[in-house]
This record gives C-alpha cells, sequence and structure tokens, in this order.
C-alpha cells in the first residue's frame, strides 16, 4: 500500500466517508478478506472466494465506498491470527449484522453464543432463534453467514454425528473443528 | 439499467497515475500531491452518486477545479512546474528532452513560465493532450467542452508556447 493510498484512506475514514474498510489475512487455510463499517466487522470471506467478487457484492449490498485500509482492521487480523494459531477462544469485535435479516440474523446471533470447542445440531440452531422445527430454513441462514469463523456457523453440525455442509467446503470445516478439539 | 460503479479502491488504482499527471502539469510535482488528495476525497464525497459511464473524464473535472482553486488560493509569484519543453518536443514528434537537463537549464524554467501564461483552459487542455495522452475527444469531456474547442484550445496553447520558445531562443543567442 502507497503512502499516498495510505494516507487518504486514514482521511477518508476520520471524515466518516469510508462506509467499507477491507484488508487480507493470510491463514494456514488460505488469505482470508476481512471488511468492517463504521460500526463493526461486516464480512469475512473464506479462501475461494475471489477478491473482485467480494467487493463487487459489498459495492451492491452496502455503498461504493470500499477502500482497502488494513489499519482499520489491525485488531480483527490479529484476533484472527491468534485463533489459527490456537491462542484465542472467543472474538472480541463489534459485529455489523446488517448483511443478514429477520430469521437468518436470529440464528446466526445463536449461533455467535455456542462456545469454542462446542457444537450443537441445525435443529437446536432452529430453536434457539425461536422456531424450532425450521432447522432447514436454519440451513440456509447458517449456509448465508456473512461473518464466518467470527460468527461460528462451523460450530453447527447434524445430528448423525456428519459435520454437514460448509460454505469454504468441508474439509475447512474439519479443519476448524478439528483445531477446536470439537471432533 | 444503470452500470455498476466499481469498488472506490479499483476506481482509484485506475485513474490515479492519469490524474496525478494531469496535476503536476497544472500546479507543478510540489503541490501536485496536495491537489491530488484534495481530489480523489471529493471524489469519494460525491462517489456514490457518479456514473460508471465516464469516470475518467469525471474525476478529470474535479482535478481540474481542485488546481483552479489552488492557483487562486497562491501567490501571484509561483509557477507551475510542467515539463512543457517535453510537452512541445512530443507535439512535433521530435525525441523526448532529457528531463534532467530540463531541471538545470533556465531556458526551460522560463518557458514553464510561459506555459503558466496560458489562459487556463488552454493549460488544461495542453496537460490532458500531452501529459495524461489523452485523445481530443476525451479532452473535450474532461473540459466539458466539444472535440472541436479541445483541438482549438490545444492549438492556441502550442502555438503560443512556441512563440515564447522561439523567442527565448533568440534572447540566449
Amino acid at each position: 500500500m502507497t503512502d499516498f493510498m495510505e494516507k487518504l484512506a486514514t482521511r477518508a475514514s476520520e471524515e466518516g466517508l469510508l462506509d467499507v474498510a477491507y484488508a487480507t489475512v493470510d491463514t494456514p487455510v488460505g488469505q482470508v478478506v476481512v471488511a468492517d463499517t463504521m460500526r463493526g466487522l461486516v464480512r469475512v470471506a473464506l479462501p475461494g472466494e475471489r477478491l473482485d467478487n467480494v467487493l463487487d457484492q459489498l459495492v451492491e449490498d452496502i455503498s461504493p465506498r470500499v477502500i482497502a485500509y488494513p489499519r482499520r482492521l489491525d485488531e480483527a487480523r490479529r484476533e484472527l491470527e491468534e485463533y489459527f494459531e490456537g491462542k484465542r477462544q472467543r472474538f472480541e469485535l463489534a459485529l455489523d449484522w446488517r448483511l443478514s435479516t429477520g430469521f437468518y440474523r436470529r440464528v446466526l446471533r445463536a449461533t455467535a453464543k455456542v462456545p469454542f470447542g462446542e457444537v450443537i445440531t441445525y435443529a437446536e440452531a432452529a430453536e434457539r432463534a425461536g422456531s424450532p422445527r425450521a432447522f432447514r430454513a436454519a440451513g440456509s441462514a447458517l449456509g448465508s453467514n456473512p461473518i464466518p469463523i467470527v460468527v461460528p456457523c462451523h460450530r453447527v453440525v447434524r445430528a448423525g454425528g456428519d459435520i454437514g455442509n460448509y460454505g469454504g467446503g468441508p474439509e475447512l470445516k474439519r479443519f476448524l473443528l478439528e483445531l477446536e478439539h470439537a471432533i | 439499467m444503470d452500470q455498476a460503479l466499481p469498488p472506490f479502491q479499483v476506481f482509484l488504482e485506475d485513474h490515479l497515475d492519469p490524474v496525478r499527471a494531469f496535476l503536476r502539469g497544472m500546479v507543478g510535482p510540489t503541490d501536485a500531491d496536495d491537489c491530488l488528495q484534495e481530489t480523489f476525497i471529493a471524489a469519494l464525497r460525491a462517489y456514490p452518486r457518479a456514473h460508471a459511464g465516464n469516470l475518467r473524464a469525471w474525476v478529470l473535472t474535479i482535478a481540474r477545479r481542485k488546481a483552479i482553486d489552488h492557483q487562486r488560493a497562491r501567490s501571484r509569484g509561483a509557477r507551475p512546474v510542467a515539463e512543457v519543453e517535453h510537452l512541445v518536443d512530443r507535439a512535433n514528434s521530435a525525441p523526448a528532452a532529457d528531463s534532467e537537463a530540463i531541471a538545470m537549464n533556465p531556458r526551460h524554467t522560463a518557458i514553464w513560465a510561459a506555459v503558466a501564461e496560458l489562459p487556463p483552459g488552454q493549460r488544461a487542455a495542453i496537460v490532458l493532450r500531452f501529459a495524461v495522452d489523452l485523445r481530443y475527444r476525451e479532452v473535450g469531456e474532461a473540459l466539458g467542452t466539444s472535440e472541436e474547442a479541445a483541438r482549438r484550445n490545444v492549438h492556441e496553447g502550442l502555438k503560443k508556447l512556441r512563440r515564447s520558445a522561439a523567442e527565448l531562443k533568440e534572447m540566449t543567442r
């Protein structure tokens, strides 16, 4: 990042013009993109998602004022690095939930409370969101999670013992659950 | 349907170099970076209302306004430091002069002063044509004039510069 870009982004952020800041984080599973708004972390994109697609979607969903500004994401990057090093069990980041609404948001908020190293079933996630029978919809909600890892949708598994689907692929889900010694 | 705007980051990377070249020609390298920041902050402020169709002309229009504000704010003694000799050479398809030599040569300092004396429209048109490498149609778009007016501005500006250069040659002979 050039000095000019850094100064521009700093000023933009100070003047409240930087609607979405983003940065990349290198993790053992590949490059993760993190993005925040003035309210908090709004998006985590897992390896395999193309950066340009992620940015275009942020333009469509939030604002075209999207700028690379790693400094505003220092805390999120640090916590993610610590998580992958096994040194962190819970994230202490402000979250911006605007990319999910209604029942989906309720499912994700309930999932955010599942502690490190534990798992629940899709039916339990639905129940905690207030609609015990809506376990299929709960699956869709978890599949659409805009803030994976930090909102730990990987801790929701099938009742039979199978780990179930994951946006970043089942191998990544297994990796995360093994990292947490949950399986 | 309106074309979607690119993320501002992509817009910034696409247009930073031409806008910087334009501002260097308009206000000189020392002040260009300040104007560059003002330009892109203003662009960021207005960005959600921009039209994706012609973002280069749009941002150059903002840059031109910032350059004019800057010139107004500055004292009369200040001079833009465009590499005018280089521009004139390119216009004549002659080999470009060595830029180090330009910086050291008092004759060229005088030519830069001559560019500063050009009416703003001619100066902007010349810088856009030869430093930013735009076609006349694009120069017109950036200046809010017709292609024909852009061509005429460049032509008139070059004529004045050649006259200044010729006078200088006489003087230093």
